[in-house]
């Protein structure tokens, strides 16, 4: 299948399936149980250069786009949906600073970010507030020259490990949503904890975490955008990274499908190879043209992003809620290819299924996407009614 | 410093054949890969410029298509590489090629560590290390699994394996190392250094371009004839005798006697 992929990009998604083969795949089941955080495999994409794909050249990035990106987090995704969420998620919290970053604040974080030095991490998600963001009630009180931080953010992927965290908190209580801002906050930085670790039914080598805020003292520079505005940072900020979402569900999806294949061949019933009944062959292809189908509209949403486009929320939400529902069936089809052996921990296929349930849910659940799509379609019918 | 690493392309032997009827490799779709030793002599010498500073210059002979192989190691982290190429070095045995390395590191000069893989996988060997080094009149230390440190006064220590356990030695620089694979564990290549890697110029010398004596290179400067390739019969039969110990044991050394092989005679037997 040719993807029209740059030379760099090419070379990009070799380098990532050398990793995700070689390094990846032997510790995938040891991360799933155990729940360890896959610093060695961090260090190993940072040593690639990897990090550096999505960050602009003037910051030690290579100067890419979400395309490479995307083309990273499929082909490690491949190996583990939970392992590679350490370099999705880092790239989620990336992006804000990409987008809304003064130059100060790209110089302290981007170059580290991109060395693979620290990771980044967003936080919007609370107890009361989650697709219903506009709930948010962590506060960020300014006080002189600084913002005063209380409150709690739950489910942070990359929590605790994570060195700059992209936090959204009222700065003006009394205005609503229209009093949030983007304010980014250190680790280590007085009054800033984490809390209860999650156990997750998949995913399970990735840090999900609350972060507790009590009296949180941060300077006034350390906001991103402008006062207000942190609604549009997440909003935008989602626009950018819901392919990256698209991509890891792309990886997990065709992963299983690669398992699937293979076992199909090997498995034998009746005297033949069970991939020559059918029943079989027939959820082979439905599996392999659906993960095509999904790779081809995730790398739309990406290309459209980097061409610049203005209104992207439309195509970033259609890969991400297409991209998760086909990883979902794709992952329980490979389970079935498998028959009983699809059930157990000692073969991969259950842990994918695992590891895809989540891509429907987070960063914007489905039904949330499918709102946003819904939305965008009467706005551009209106329009042309006009 | 100055680092010199010399590696060799080499058929990936883990799907390669021999053909039964002609006794020759099939080399048909099988990939050349940087013999496996060497990536770890590759990634010593990156992690001795690392340490030390300085820079890591990679050597190959062969055929022009060795230049991959160079550029691979590029895209590890060596700044340089340089590809020794001739049709007067073809048909070369460990001695001739030891040579032209050996002219090769001489006209790079001042090479302080010369590292090297333990043996290739293609001949193994384990000859043109030391080939290497009495050509340039430099110690060497071959099966090296650690090196410990090298001091201000150009003196280097390092650890060598043996069958059952290591000895350590004290020698001066400039020397010549192999490495097991014990040493390290050879890192992935990175984009900066694949991009560096599509980028970069390898120069070609040619036996003009070195100083050395044309009796002593290729063909002509090889001592050495493969008669015969071949692969050996799998052995088959066997016998497994089970039991505890002292039956098991009683009945491999009847079944030995048995075969006519002499072992010793227990006190007192004939």
């Amino acid at each position: 299948m040719n993807y029209f992929l740059t030379e760099d990009q090419q070379m990009i998604k070799e380098l990532a399936a050398k990793i995700a083969k070689e390094k990846i795949e032997p510790v995938a089941a040891h991360h799933d149980e155990t729940g360890e955080f896959p610093w060695e495999i961090v260090k190993v994409l940072a040593q690639a250069d990897l990090f550096r794909v999505f960050i602009p050249e003037e910051y030690d990035g290579l100067g890419g786009g979400i395309m490479e990106m995307c083309i990273v987090v499929e082909e490690l995704s491949k190996a583990c949906g939970g392992i590679s969420l350490a370099y999705a998620a880092s790239g989620l919290g990336t992006i804000p600073i990409i987008l809304f970053g003064t130059e100060e604040q790209k110089k302290a974080y981007l170059p580290r970010l991109a060395a693979g030095e620290i990771l980044a991490a967003f936080a919007l998600t609370e107890p009361d507030a989650g697709s219903d963001a506009a709930a948010v009630k962590t506060k960020a009180v300014p006080d002189g020259d600084s913002y005063v931080i209380n409150g709690t953010k739950q489910w942070i992927t990359n929590g605790g490990e994570a060195f700059i965290y992209t936090v959204i908190a009222l700065t003006d209580p009394s205005r609503g949503p229209r009093g949030a801002s983007a304010v980014l906050v250190e680790k280590g930085t007085p009054g800033f904890e984490f809390g209860k670790k999650e156990d997750k039914m998949g995913i399970r080598g990735s840090a999900t975490r609350e972060l507790i805020f009590t009296d949180c003292k941060v300077p006034k520079s350390n906001l991103l955008g402008r006062e207000g505005a942190g609604f549009l940072v997440a909003m935008k900020t989602f626009d950018q990274s819901r392919p990256g979402v698209a991509s890891q569900a792309v990886g997990i999806a065709a992963g299983a499908l690669d398992k699937a294949v293979a076992y199909s061949q090997e498995r034998k019933q009746f005297g033949k190879p069970i991939s020559s009944f059918q029943g079989i062959q027939f959820m082979l292809a439905d599996m392999a043209t659906q993960v095509e189908a999904a790779r081809a509209l995730t790398y739309q949403a990406a290309r459209t992003i980097d061409a610049g486009a203005r209104n992207v929320a439309k195509i970033s939400s259609m890969a991400k809620v297409f991209a998760s529902d086909v990883a979902m069936k794709v992952t329980t089809d490979a389970v079935q290819v498998f028959g009983g052996y699809g059930y157990m921990k000692e073969y991969p296929v259950e842990k994918m299924m695992r590891d895809a349930k989540i891509t429907q849910i987070y960063e914007g659940t489905n039904q949330i996407q499918r709102e946003v799509i819904a939305l965008q379609l009467i706005k551009e019918s209106l329009q042309k009614k006009d | 410093m100055k680092i010199v690493v010399c590696i060799k392309q080499v058929p990936d032997t883990t799907n390669v054949r021999i053909n039964p009827e002609t006794n020759t490799l099939m080399r048909e779709g099988v990939d050349s890969i940087i013999n496996p030793f060497d990536m770890y002599a590759l990634e010593e010498g990156i992690r001795l410029r690392e340490k030390h500073g300085g820079s890591v210059i990679a050597l190959s002979m062969g055929p022009p298509q060795v230049e991959s192989a160079l550029r691979e190691a590029i895209s590890l982290g060596v700044d340089e590489a340089v590809l020794l190429s001739d049709r007067a070095f073809a048909g070369a045995d460990t001695l001739a090629t030891a040579y032209t390395l050996a002219r090769g590191i001489r006209k790079i000069g001042k090479a302080d560590v010369i590292l090297m893989g333990r043996q290739a996988i293609d001949g193994d060997t384990g000859q043109v290390g030391p080939g290497v080094a009495e050509n340039l009149g430099l110690p060497h230390i071959t099966e090296i699994r650690k090196i410990e440190e090298i001091g201000e006064d150009k003196s280097i220590v390092v650890e060598r394996l043996l069958e059952d356990g290591y000895v350590r030695l004290k020698t001066s620089l400039p020397v010549l190392l192999t490495v097991v694979k014990e040493i390290n564990e050879p890192r992935l290549p990175s984009l900066k250094g694949k991009m560096a890697a599509k980028k970069a110029e390898i120069p070609v010398w040619s036996a003009a371009d070195l100083e050395l004596d044309t009796q002593r290179i290729g063909l002509t400067g090889s001592p050495t004839q493969v008669m015969k390739i071949f692969t050996p019969p799998r052995p088959s039969g066997g016998k497994i005798f089970e039991g505890d110990v002292q039956s098991t044991v009683a009945q491999l050394i009847a079944a030995l006697r048995d075969a006519g092989i002499a072992i010793g005679q227990k006190k007192g037997e004939a």
